[in-house]
């Protein structure tokens, strides 16, 4: 395999009458790599993966798939990939084993390897004591199992999955994050979206996105170690009263509660970020204990969109 | 061939989703089967028997013998002597009758004359009768109730031709299949297809190498023969029901229905692409189906309609199919004969399966 990219964007733009769903994104997503969307809802994760497979043209922008130029050549990259929707959309009212043979023919899997693959999905995916079941009465994590073999049957080079564990249990999350190393290790490149820290912490590779723009990437290592913001985390009793202290304070860029502690984002100028965090506390005779903590992808996540929050607020405070 | 297996699978999916989607499978056999049996009975009893008077001013052998010809018709039954045509008026105005027959003094005149022999009094304010007064005399009826000339003796021979007894049903049953396949066929395939963009279906299908036109064509052939075993369905219970009779060839027919199943589900896929809801697509078509119903000549006669009702009924599928089957059915007219009736239908074919096809791309948005 060489070493071009997977995805290469260039100024990818997509506007929905007036609204810029996303906004001259560019990006190069290497190959056999997990790379994840990370981003709220409505920061256009779903809009780039629908224009990178060919369900919306791009408004502008270049966009490279295995290297085929979108949407020009969607035909022809259409059966080197696979793609899992949000929602899942195979029929619920075929069986799985119907379901699994309907898709292996639209993609032309060829007769003689169709049986073979079935079951080596069937057994792959753990779909054999329901196969004849309708999909509509499977539950949440069966369902997914069971798009995602459908996503593959074909082997695609690249697999995009927008939110694929949006229904899941924590358990059927994590084996089915083990199936997409999998994917990867037999050589196909998955480009998946998510708004949980804990899978966006399991890429590879990571893409951030606020209001339609990439906001920081890079490994999430990089991403964790990049981040200039000092996090102070406090524990107190009363962290509700601690949180109203230093919200909107200069210097905080954010406060989030975690159960009894807040973290505290302190903004890279201020010199002895712990320090300047105790004092403002202890104005009010709190019981507070202050101590300085490394960044999570969370306190990445939180610090590379708070730019964007603050002039959304300011735009709604004008 | 790859676009064959593409197609065969999708139509083997749409099969077996069918079979399983009992509500869709009941009313594929019912609506035929209660659309036959409702109209059929409820027309029936409104044309026939008809309350009618005589007003007899000649009172001579030929106008007795109008007289019992009127009433073996069975279309209407005399209830009423009057002494004029005043009274007789009189009588339409309160409602006791429907009809009014004059024979005037001079009739036996009139009728050697070649003259305007007598006169038939109509409440044109029911549709229904204007049908009736066409099967009694064959007139130009006009909407208002009034005075119709009739033209001597051979009017009121009542001699009808094709359906000699006069019977609705007959006229009502054959072209009842274009009524059934214009809802069915329409509303089933604008179903089908907007069913799989609310379910999410086809952001997953147009990712794969299925293309558009194999997606219809696969989403299409099912209804084909859906259409086809209602159009059995309504000739069995029509025939075993209310005895009519196909008198053409039942090829020819089978043959007609196609071409008419054919332009009925390219309509759907028209209503498809822009129906974003299921809810959409069966309002869009009733929107379709209302004038379909009252402007072919199915409910009211063409001829009597006014040219822009006409001009609009020129353009509708069900017009054009309604005159081809009573053609078949009743006249057994031969499939060639009727070649003016199936170029419209081809037309309207080709256009709106070219339209459906430009506006169904293969994207979202």
């Amino acid at each position: 395999m060489n070493g071009e990219a997977a995805v290469v964007t260039r100024g990818l733009t997509r506007r929905f009458g007036a609204v810029l769903a996303v906004d001259h994104v560019d990006l190069e997503i290497p190959k056999r790599r997990v790379w994840g969307f990370l981003g709220p809802n409505g920061s256009g994760k779903s809009t780039t993966i629908r224009m990178l497979c060919g369900l919306l043209d791009p408004t502008e922008g270049e966009v490279k798939v295995l290297g085929l130029e979108m949407p020009r050549d969607a035909e022809r990259l259409r059966r080197r990939i696979g793609y899992m929707t949000q929602r899942f959309s195979l029929y619920e009212d075929l069986s799985v084993r119907e379901n699994l043979s309907f898709m292996a023919e639209i993609f032309g899997v060829e007769r003689r390897r169709r049986k073979a693959r079935m079951v080596e999905l069937i057994d792959r995916y753990e779909l054999e004591s329901f196969a004849a079941r309708r999909a509509g009465t499977l539950s949440g994590g069966q369902r997914q199992r069971l798009a995602l073999a459908a996503a593959t049957l074909h082997r695609p080079e690249l697999l995009l999955l927008d939110e694929p564990t949006s229904a899941v249990d924590p358990q059927s999350r994590r084996e089915f994050w083990q199936s997409l190393f999998s994917i990867v290790d037999d050589g196909a490149t998955v480009l998946v979206s998510t708004h949980y820290m804990d899978e966006a912490e399991r890429c590879h590779g990571l893409v951030i996105l606020d209001a339609g723009r990439v906001v920081a990437s890079g490994t999430p290592r990089e991403l964790m170690e990049a981040v200039k913001s000092a996090v102070v985390e406090i524990e107190t009793a009363d962290t509700q009263a601690a949180q109203q202290r230093l919200e909107g304070q200069s210097g905080i860029e954010s406060v989030t509660q975690l159960g009894s502690r807040l973290r505290v984002l302190v903004a890279a100028e201020v010199s002895d970020p712990e320090a300047q965090v105790e004092r403002r506390l202890r104005v009010q005779g709190s019981d507070a204990v202050v101590r300085l903590a490394r960044p999570t992808l969370e306190d990445v996540f939180v610090a590379a969109t708070a730019p964007a929050r603050a002039s959304r607020a300011a735009a709604r405070a004008s | 061939m790859e676009s064959l297996r593409r197609i065969a699978a999708i139509l083997w999916k749409e099969l077996r989703q069918l079979r399983r989607d009992r509500l869709t499978f009941a009313m594929i056999i019912g609506i035929p089967t209660i659309q036959v049996l409702l109209f059929g009975y409820a027309i029936r009893q409104d044309v026939r028997h008809l309350p009618a008077g005589i007003a007899d001013l000649a009172h001579t052998q030929s106008s007795r013998q109008l007289r019992l010809d009127a009433a073996a018709s069975q279309v209407v039954d005399i209830v009423k002597e009057a002494a004029g045509a005043g009274e007789l008026e009189a009588m339409l105005e309160h409602g006791e009758i429907a009809v009014g027959i004059y024979v005037p003094p001079d009739f036996e005149r009139r009728l050697i004359d070649g003259r305007p022999a007598a006169q038939l009094l109509i409440d044109g304010s029911d549709p229904v009768y204007g049908l009736t007064a066409r099967a009694l005399a064959e007139l130009p009826v006009g909407p208002r109730r009034g005075v119709a000339a009739g033209r001597g003796a051979p009017t009121f021979e009542l001699r009808t031709y094709y359906n000699p007894e006069a019977r609705s049903e007959v006229n009502i049953v054959p072209a009842l299949i274009g009524v059934i396949l214009t809802l069915t066929m329409v509303l089933f395939t604008a179903v089908a297809i907007v069913r799989e963009r609310e379910r999410g279906n086809l952001e997953l299908l147009i990712t794969t190498p299925v293309r558009s036109i194999e997606l219809m064509a696969g989403k299409i052939v099912p209804y084909v023969l859906i259409g086809l075993v209602q159009v059995t369905l309504i000739l069995i219970v029509g025939a075993a029901v209310f005895q009519v009779p196909v008198r053409g060839r039942v090829v020819d027919l089978y043959l007609a229905a196609l071409v008419f199943i054919a332009a009925s589900l390219s309509l759907g896929l028209l209503i498809s692409t822009a129906a974003k809801t299921q809810f959409q697509s069966v309002q869009m078509t009733v929107f379709f189906f209302l004038p379909s119903l009252l402007l072919s000549g199915f409910m009211f006669p063409f001829v009597s309609m006014p040219a822009p009702a006409r001009f609009v009924g020129e353009l509708l599928p069900l017009t054009h199919f309604v005159r081809i089957v009573r053609g078949i059915v009743l006249r057994g007219a031969p499939l060639g004969d009727l070649s003016g009736e199936i170029w419209p239908l081809l037309a309207f074919f080709a256009s709106s399966l070219t339209l459906a096809i430009l506006r169904f791309r293969k994207r979202l948005d």
